[in-house]
């Protein structure tokens, strides 16, 4: 009798198991999606929503949004999962990592999925400025999702208070000077209680230096990310003229800290902040004081270098789920979606059409600050990128370091930087 | 094995069957016994060598290997991964940040860990919350502590410059100075350990017989000689074992640099372990990451080793 009762069950289970069997095989495809949040706001609570209205409209795949931390950690975990042969369909990571991605065969092209002349007219809507970053030996490997430039922020009312216009932010580098030495604040012991410019120098030292050099009209790195030049002279002029702010006493001394310095300007210990156009958002809610967007002020031109995530597919990962991430990239960035998604975050929307959309028209009229970002675009170039990404560029942010900290000076550190870079890329060459 | 087993046998041949039997018998239960021993060492065994022995010898192997790039596996390079890491100067800034960081966290922490101990160990009103307070740092996770110090060292408007600018001192950076970020994190290093080392010490304390506090009460010795000639020796065992403790953590804790300074200013506060993640996670170089890996190994296992069997036999156990 208990003997037939196990055998029964045991049929039952089987039985249990081979239909749920079937059932998967006819669930829709499960397709994993890393992503990281670099800025402030319920940015997974967006992408969930995202999520869901793709797999809405696409039944036959099942997108699942898995939040992986910052930048780093993400390519950490991505990597990894794709070393132990479980990559994930698709990951957004810095744009500045395709050569590292490259380098470790981790991703496709993403030419191989584009096939209709449906498909060729989306790559080709994107911002070219985007797009530099996204293609090197004339194929595309990233397709520009959360991106954005590096813009001014300034405190309108400071401004006023400093005798300066504050309808329009410093132009030049004569101009933020100038400027950035009225903003500065002392009590009556002489303490500066207000800086007149900050420019953050943690993590992202690099991208900074980039607002300075490309207004000179220099380049960091070439565009198949091989060679550096680090101690060009309009380089080394670049990054004195960031030396000499915090000489001068109008930035603050030391190394300033990237994640703090949205809140210096908050809390008024900043008058102008100088960071990506992704906080725009964050500082919007939270200032309490009538603030201004602007370009970054030009030197020999103007310009800024844009940053941020693209979204990558990964080779090793099973061809159908690679194809359904190809479809999900495309479809959160038709012109409707890339608008809501630049509202709801503050990056810019990748392509002109998504500026033309209603939704967006609209939100550039109430808030003309938002679009300061996609005027800088003509003008921008690409992040610094090259192979062996991560450890060029930290030789680069150590320079700058040690140059704002005195210990060394600006041609020195550029001098140093720049050799240690080429032994890295030697064997690139 | 079976040829020392043969031999006897033959020296046996003449003797009775019965013998012969009783000693296979033997065999086989000592056989079986063997068995049953190795059996109930497997578990713990096979978590030994798949978690300990054998990545410590795949990462040897690892470096002597360059990282392989796109899948596949590194060509053989020898001994060239050593050969970087000697003419890597952020490795040598490492060393000697690290060096700097254990020689200060070690003693300040354990002197400090003694001096709460000996505190709480009196009997004095509110004794249980001075305890807890004490032991707060070690049950909170590092990095919302680490969170924590990064306010309190905010420049402008963190704790530690409300302090100065209230004491109308001049302002400084603590975090983004290369003179003082090394020191910085040092002191959450000190904070976070002596509450947790206090504990051991504690719990020896109370071990201690009452009866040595009661008769050096009665031979007038003072409350130093006391600590300095009786409870001092009678705890240097734990002190072994905090010791033992304190110069691994001193290499191993790393968490609170991710949040605080990573590394910077310009690798001004970088530790090993720090160093070795970059290299490991970011820069994806995996051989020189396993060559960095061996050295710590090596080194952290020759001071364990000299603390085990050096120091060891100056300690007087009870």
């Amino acid at each position: 009798m208990r003997r037939q009762t196990f055998v029964h069950g045991v049929i039952a289970a089987a039985a249990g198991l081979g239909l749920a069997g079937t059932a998967l095989a006819q669930s829709p495809l499960e397709v994993p999606f890393y992503y990281p949040v670099a800025v402030g706001g319920p940015i997974t609570k967006v992408i969930d929503g995202y999520a869901a209205d793709f797999n809405k409209a696409h039944p036959q795949y099942r997108l699942t949004p898995i939040y992986a931390g910052t930048y780093q950690e993400t390519i950490v975990k991505a990597l990894t999962a794709n070393k132990a042969g479980k990559a994930p369909a698709t990951s957004v990571l810095l744009s500045t990592d395709m050569f590292t991605l490259m380098d470790e065969g981790a991703i496709a092209p993403i030419d191989d999925f584009v096939k209709t002349d449906a498909d060729k007219a989306w790559l080709k809507g994107f911002y070219p400025a985007f797009m530099a970053n996204s293609q090197t030996g004339g194929k595309t490997w990233g397709v520009p999702f959360q991106r954005s430039t590096v813009v001014m922020y300034y405190n309108k009312e400071a401004f006023k208070e400093a005798g300066l216009n504050p309808d329009q932010a410093p132009q030049n580098w004569k101009e933020l000077k100038e400027a950035a030495h009225k903003l500065t604040k002392k009590d009556a012991s002489g303490k500066v209680v207000q800086y007149g410019i900050q420019i953050p120098s943690t993590g992202f030292g690099y991208w900074m230096l980039q607002t300075l050099t490309t207004p000179n009209d220099v380049l960091l790195a070439n565009e198949s990310g091989t060679r550096v030049m680090l101690n060009h002279p309009k380089v080394v002029e670049a990054l004195n003229f960031w030396v000499g702010l915090v000489k001068d006493g109008v930035h603050p001394a030391g190394v300033v800290e990237w994640g703090t310095t949205p809140r210096d300007f908050m809390e008024k210990k900043a008058a102008i902040i100088v960071t990506t156009t992704g906080n725009l958002t964050n500082i919007r809610a939270n200032a309490k004081f009538d603030f201004g967007v602007g370009q970054i002020a030009g030197n020999v031109r103007k310009g800024s270098p844009t940053g941020g995530g693209n979204f990558y597919i990964f080779k090793n990962a099973p061809r159908q789920q690679q194809q359904a991430a190809f479809e999900f990239a495309k479809w959160v960035t038709q012109p409707e979606r890339a608008a809501q998604w630049s509202m709801d975050s503050g990056y810019v929307a990748v392509s002109p059409a998504a500026y033309e959309t209603p939704a967006l028209k609209k939100y550039g009229q109430e808030f003309p600050q938002a679009l300061v970002a996609r005027d800088q675009l003509p003008v921008s170039v690409a992040e610094y990128s090259t192979h062996e990404n991560q450890r060029v560029t930290k030789v680069l942010n150590d320079a700058i370091q040690a140059a704002l900290n005195g210990t060394k000076t600006a041609a020195q550190a550029m001098e140093e930087a720049q050799k240690e870079s080429e032994r890295i890329l030697r064997r690139y060459k | 094995m079976s040829s020392p087993a043969l031999e006897t046998d033959k020296g046996v041949m003449s003797a009775p069957l019965p013998s012969r039997t009783a000693r296979r018998l033997a065999q086989a239960a000592a056989r079986k016994q063997a068995v049953h021993a190795w059996l109930l060492l497997m578990p713990a065994l096979v978590l030994l060598l798949g978690f300990t022995h054998w990545p410590a010898l795949s990462t040897l192997i690892d470096s002597l290997h360059a990282t392989g790039r796109g899948g596949q596996s590194g060509e053989w390079v020898g001994l060239e991964n050593y050969a970087l890491m000697v003419d890597d100067p952020v490795f040598w800034q490492a060393v000697r940040n690290n060096l700097w960081f254990a020689a200060a966290t070690i003693p300040l922490s354990m002197g400090l860990a003694l001096l709460m101990a000996l505190w709480v160990n009196e009997k004095l009103a509110g004794r249980a919350l001075l305890r807890m307070a004490y032991f707060t740092p070690t049950v909170l996770p590092m990095i919302a502590v680490a969170n924590i110090w990064l306010f309190f060292y905010t420049p402008q408007y963190g704790l530690l410059e409300q302090l100065r600018g209230a004491l109308g001192l001049d302002a400084h950076n603590w975090l983004g100075d290369p003179s003082t970020a090394l020191a910085c994190i040092t002191l959450v290093a000190v904070w976070k350990e002596a509450g947790f080392f206090m504990i051991f010490y504690l719990a020896a304390l109370q071990t201690l017989n009452p009866s040595l506090k009661e008769a050096a009460v009665i031979e007038g010795a003072s409350r130093w000689y006391f600590l300095r000639r009786v409870q001092w020796p009678l705890l240097m065992p734990t002190t072994l074992f905090i010791l033992v403790n304190a110069v691994i953590n001193a290499f191993r804790l790393v968490d609170y640099v991710f949040i605080l300074t990573r590394g910077g200013p310009d690798n001004a506060s970088t530790l090993l372990l720090y160093h070795l993640y970059e290299v490991g996670f970011k820069f994806w170089d995996t051989g020189y990451a396993a060559a960095i890996t061996v050295v710590l190994v090596v080194v952290l296992a020759a001071v364990a080793l000299f603390q085990f069997f050096v120091l060891d036999k100056k300690v007087h156990y009870q």
